[in-house]
């Protein structure tokens, strides 16, 4: 135990004189979640719109003051040259085309009949498919009001076949549709993660790497003591990481904390022995610091990916959804969010702690067999 | 009692795939014995050293360290033991003081004891001054001498030094031997490998290694009238020139 | 001369024996390619839902099958009263509800409007508005059928036609964004790393003591890192190619001289950071954050800029990897040449001298 105590002092004396490292730790947290927080919005606004209004009625005009008055669209610019809307997509500087036929308003009143072509630039699928089915709600609705407004049943005849189905909706846990607060608990656990696994597998690797490790091996110091007084130091600053982001995220962008405070820190520490132990495993596999900094790098790209961060893990096939179940990170992002912002207790989350205790295991009993004092 | 040899070694190898880095050396050494493993570079003399230190595993031959066996009781050696490497390995970052009070530490001296021995050998090695300093600062013939202190700090019976004095200055390496001595009058068995030959002399007795075998052990005197030389470096040569010439 | 590929070959025998690097390096951008193309997605499918129906009638069971035929929602319960609404969110799995309420038939044949309520879990607001959003297309388009026999006077048909990528593919943003996140890593990360190992272990002093001159020490230490990051780059391309589909409209001859100039802006930057720092640790955390963590982020990558708050649109101006993607995406989805793209490239170019003075003004004090 008192071979603990020498341990840890050594320990952070090495991180607290590494004034470099000082400073990223700290530094690197405020800039991630702001940056990051700040630039991470999916929400499609602003589609720069090019309106080719090849009839010039008062329909296409209406057809136009609908969608100049969307917060969805910006109006990018006007033609009644549907080749022009064509060139200004081959340069970048509109989104979506909407071209109205000419003689538009004659079909409607004649044939019933009309058409309007969109064209999206879908180099971005989904902000195109978004986009277009924005466009096409307008022209839907407007299509309702044209009748209504200007068809002689419209005004005259209620048509009692007409059937109307609006359903009214509603969101719950974030009714503002904060984005932020569903990317911030999720942007934390980046954080903790990125920290503890690059910075203890780094710093076993950089005793390796300097020779200092021999001179451990060579003292009758305990395998296991070795490896607590590694592990130790950073759990402690991860979860001092793990608080000062969670501050920062309150204060800056007022996240809800809906669940208790305890109940996350509890699971985050638990989490950090995962992440540890996966540091700890990578040392035990490379020899030089770049090495562990690649291979951590390389986990951590798919850990992230996988984990539901930036894309739901609902959305993916069935068999990449089976990969996630061996993700750490996926776990952590489930359980910020479903306690800050659900209120989740330890009940609705039991499942995640298993999981975590069993990952605990498997990790750390790897690496503990593979560190060996004896080559 | 058993028997009063500190170290025992019988046949033993190290093979790293086709290579045999150290083949079937034996050898004993007394208490308190300046023992010196001489031998040209990449003869096998760390890779000796390493699996005597229970670093390293042997492939066959057996071995006994200040009476236990390194392949069952390895850790009982380690608490025994003292090992100084080739390659400068205390914490750049620490401070002298530090570095002493973390491996004390670990070998288990009472933190009294720390403190009194601690200010003895700061004052020794002339480090008071610059006992608070991050050693990355110190010229490199006082590390040396530190990593040598820390090495023999907590009293073992038997202290390792794999080629201590590579790269100091003549002054050093003389205060070096004296810091040696001193040891070795207290008890201490030294088991020193080293490619200077004329440190050989100041060995109680000398083993050579060449191509990872024994060619040679005695005291020097006894070496230099076996091989009719007036110098280690003669004897040497003559042992080391017909592997060097295949 | 002879020098100089003497200290060539040397570098490439450190990369080429580091085989856990080297695997590394070359398959990451496999996975994260595979992962890309065939894991990662925005769009909705088998969206877990749940049905509260109190009315219980064709109209609502007819609306039902509708909902639930479409791939994009499974049905993972059906509630039998509004107390259960809020535990099955708690669970997190469903993410919509849909309530249809004990009279919507009669509301829909006599007054019009719905008897239906749709409640999204909003912890995401991206997938709770697409999930909103098709359900409400689902409805309307039963509306739409239903109404087939009312013989609507007005009926716009609106045709829409998705330029440059018809299947909406998701891979073809992230391919561009990949090659540049790629070469990112390589160059930049990999180069610094390596030079300030030198300096660590003091071996960088042996080599200023040779008759070499620093200069032509940093250009032969970053060559093997520049052929390494574009054997990746290509390496992506074609995967890209061949299993996705994404494809090269334009020149290759400019794809490539494009790739040269970012790899060697980005060599630039990563030799830069070695200047600065003067430990491995720090090398890697100064390019983590400094470097791959502004690209992702503000390049336009992953998330698109137009989308960003002012200030974060500005400063993603002088992330090299913005423009370089702009390019990328020019010359691969749309064919454009050079004539539309040379201000981005001039751009570049300008960040390359930048970095490229910066290093020489910083190197020469602070080893000579």
């Amino acid at each position: 135990m008192r071979t603990l105590k020498f341990l840890l002092q050594k320990e952070f004396k090495q991180i607290v004189r590494n004034k470099a490292i000082l400073r990223i730790i700290i530094i690197a947290p405020i800039l991630q979640l702001l940056v990051l927080a700040f630039a991470v919005d999916y929400e499609i606004k602003n589609i720069k719109l090019f309106f080719v209004d090849q009839d010039k009625s008062h329909f296409s005009s209406l057809l136009f003051s609908q969608f100049d008055g969307s917060d969805y669209f910006f109006i990018e610019n006007y033609s009644n040259d549907q080749n022009d809307a064509k060139e200004a997509i081959h340069q970048g500087e509109c989104d979506l085309a909407l071209i109205i036929e000419p003689n538009f308003e004659q079909h409607l009143y004649r044939d019933g009949t009309a058409a309007v072509q969109l064209i999206a630039n879908a180099i971005d699928g989904t902000k195109a498919g978004l986009s277009s089915s924005y466009a096409t709600a307008i022209i839907r609705s407007f299509n309702k009001t044209l009748i209504e407004q200007y068809s002689i049943r419209g005004n005259l005849i209620p048509d009692p076949e007409f059937h109307q189905i609006e359903p009214t909706y509603s969101y719950w846990y974030n009714p503002d549709l904060n984005y932020q607060a569903f990317m911030v608990p999720g942007i934390l656990v980046l954080l903790v993660t990125m920290i503890g696994t690059f910075m203890s597998s780094m710093n076993i690797v950089r005793e390796k790497e300097l020779g200092t490790i021999e001179q451990i091996n060579v003292t009758p110091i305990k395998k296991h003591y070795f490896i607590i007084g590694k592990t130790l130091p950073f759990w402690i600053i991860g979860l001092l990481e793990f608080g000062f982001g969670l501050t920062l995220a309150k204060i800056v962008f007022d996240i809800p904390m809906v669940g208790s405070l305890f109940t996350l820190f509890a699971f985050a520490g638990v989490y950090l022995f995962v992440v540890l132990g996966l540091g700890l495993l990578v040392s035990t596999l490379t020899d030089t610091q770049q090495q562990a900094m690649f291979i951590s790098w390389f986990f951590l790209v798919i850990f992230i990916l996988l984990g539901g961060l930036f894309t739901a893990i609902e959305n993916m096939p069935l068999w990449a959804q089976r990969i996630t179940f061996f993700n750490p990170v996926r776990y952590f992002i489930e359980v910020n969010r479903m306690v800050l912002l659900k209120g989740a207790g330890i009940a609705d989350i039991a499942w995640h702690f298993i999981v975590m205790a069993i990952f605990i295991l498997a990790v750390n009993s790897l690496a503990i067999f593979r560190y060996r004092k004896v080559s | 009692m058993f028997n009063s040899h500190s170290i025992e070694v019988r046949k033993l190898t190290k093979k790293f795939g086709s290579f045999t880095a150290v083949n079937e050396i034996s050898f004993d050494t007394e208490k308190g014995e300046i023992f010196g493993f001489l031998g040209a570079n990449g003869a096998g003399k760390s890779t000796a050293i390493k699996m005597l230190c229970g670093l390293w595993t042997p492939t066959s031959g057996e071995a006994k360290v200040a009476g236990f066996d390194i392949y069952k009781e390895n850790e009982k050696i380690k608490r025994r033991i003292g090992y100084m490497s080739q390659k400068f390995s205390l914490y750049q970052d620490l401070t002298a003081r530090e570095n002493i009070r973390f491996y004390a530490g670990i070998y288990g001296m009472p933190d009294t004891k720390i403190k009194e021995k601690t200010e003895v050998l700061l004052d020794r090695l002339k480090l008071s001054e610059f006992a608070d300093v991050q050693i990355n600062s110190l010229p490199l013939g006082w590390k040396q001498k530190l990593a040598f202190s820390v090495a023999v700090f907590h009293e073992p019976e038997i202290v390792f030094l794999d080629e201590p004095t590579g790269g100091v200055d003549p002054v050093t390496r003389r205060d070096f031997w004296e810091m040696i001595y001193d040891t070795a009058k207290l008890g201490t068995t030294i088991f020193v490998t080293t490619h200077y030959m004329d440190e050989s002399e100041y060995c109680d007795r000398i083993s050579i290694m060449v191509d990872g075998r024994i060619e040679a052990l005695g005291s020097p005197i006894e070496l230099k009238e076996r091989y009719d030389s007036k110098t280690m470096d003669e004897v040497f040569v003559k042992l080391a020139r017909p592997a060097a010439i295949k | 001369m002879k020098r100089f590929i003497a200290f060539v070959r040397k570098e490439f025998h450190h990369i080429l024996r580091d085989w856990r690097t080297l695997i590394i390096l070359f398959g990451m951008p496999i996975i994260q390619i595979l992962l890309f193309g065939f894991a990662i997605t925005n769009e909705i499918k088998d969206a877990s839902i749940a049905i509260l129906d109190q009315a219980n009638d064709a109209h609502s069971k007819a609306l039902i099958n509708k909902i639930l035929s479409t791939d994009y929602f499974k049905l993972e319960q059906y509630l039998s009263n509004q107390s259960q609404i809020e535990p099955v969110f708690r669970k997190g799995k469903v993410k919509e509800v849909i309530i249809f309420e004990r009279d919507f038939s009669q509301k829909l044949d006599k007054e019009k409007i719905s008897g239906i309520q749709l409640l999204a879990d909003a912890t995401d607001p991206n997938t709770a508005t697409i999930i909103l959003n098709y359900t409400q297309g689902i409805i309307a388009g039963y509306q739409a059928d239903q109404n087939v026999l009312s013989r609507l006077p007005f009926n716009i048909q609106v045709q829409t036609e998705m330029f440059y990528n018809k299947e909406l593919k998701g891979v073809y943003l992230f391919v561009p964004g990949l090659i540049a996140i790629i070469l990112m890593l390589v160059s930049a990360m990999m180069t610094s790393i390596s030079i300030t190992k030198e300096k660590e272990f003091g071996t960088m002093e042996i080599l200023l003591a040779t008759p070499m001159r620093p200069g032509i020490i940093i250009i032969a230490k970053v060559i093997p890192y520049l052929l390494l990051s574009f054997i990746n780059a290509l390496i992506i391309l074609t995967l890209g190619y061949f299993v996705f589909g994404v494809p090269v409209h334009g020149s290759i001859t400019l794809l490539l001289f494009e790739m040269i100039l970012f790899v060697l802006t980005v060599l630039s930057l990563g030799i830069f950071i070695s200047t600065v720092t003067s430990s491995q640790q720090v090398a890697l955390m100064a390019s983590l954050m400094g470097l791959m963590l502004p690209t992702i982020l503000l390049s336009g990558f992953i998330f698109p800029i137009e989308n960003m708050p002012l200030l974060l649109q500005i400063i993603s101006n002088i992330v090299p990897a913005k423009w370089f993607i702009i390019i990328i995406k020019n010359i691969m989805l749309k064919g454009t040449g050079l004539a539309i793209i040379w201000e981005e490239t001039l751009i570049i170019f300008g960040f390359m001298i930048f970095f490229i003075s910066l290093s020489v003004k910083n190197f020469k004090p602070r080893l000579a």
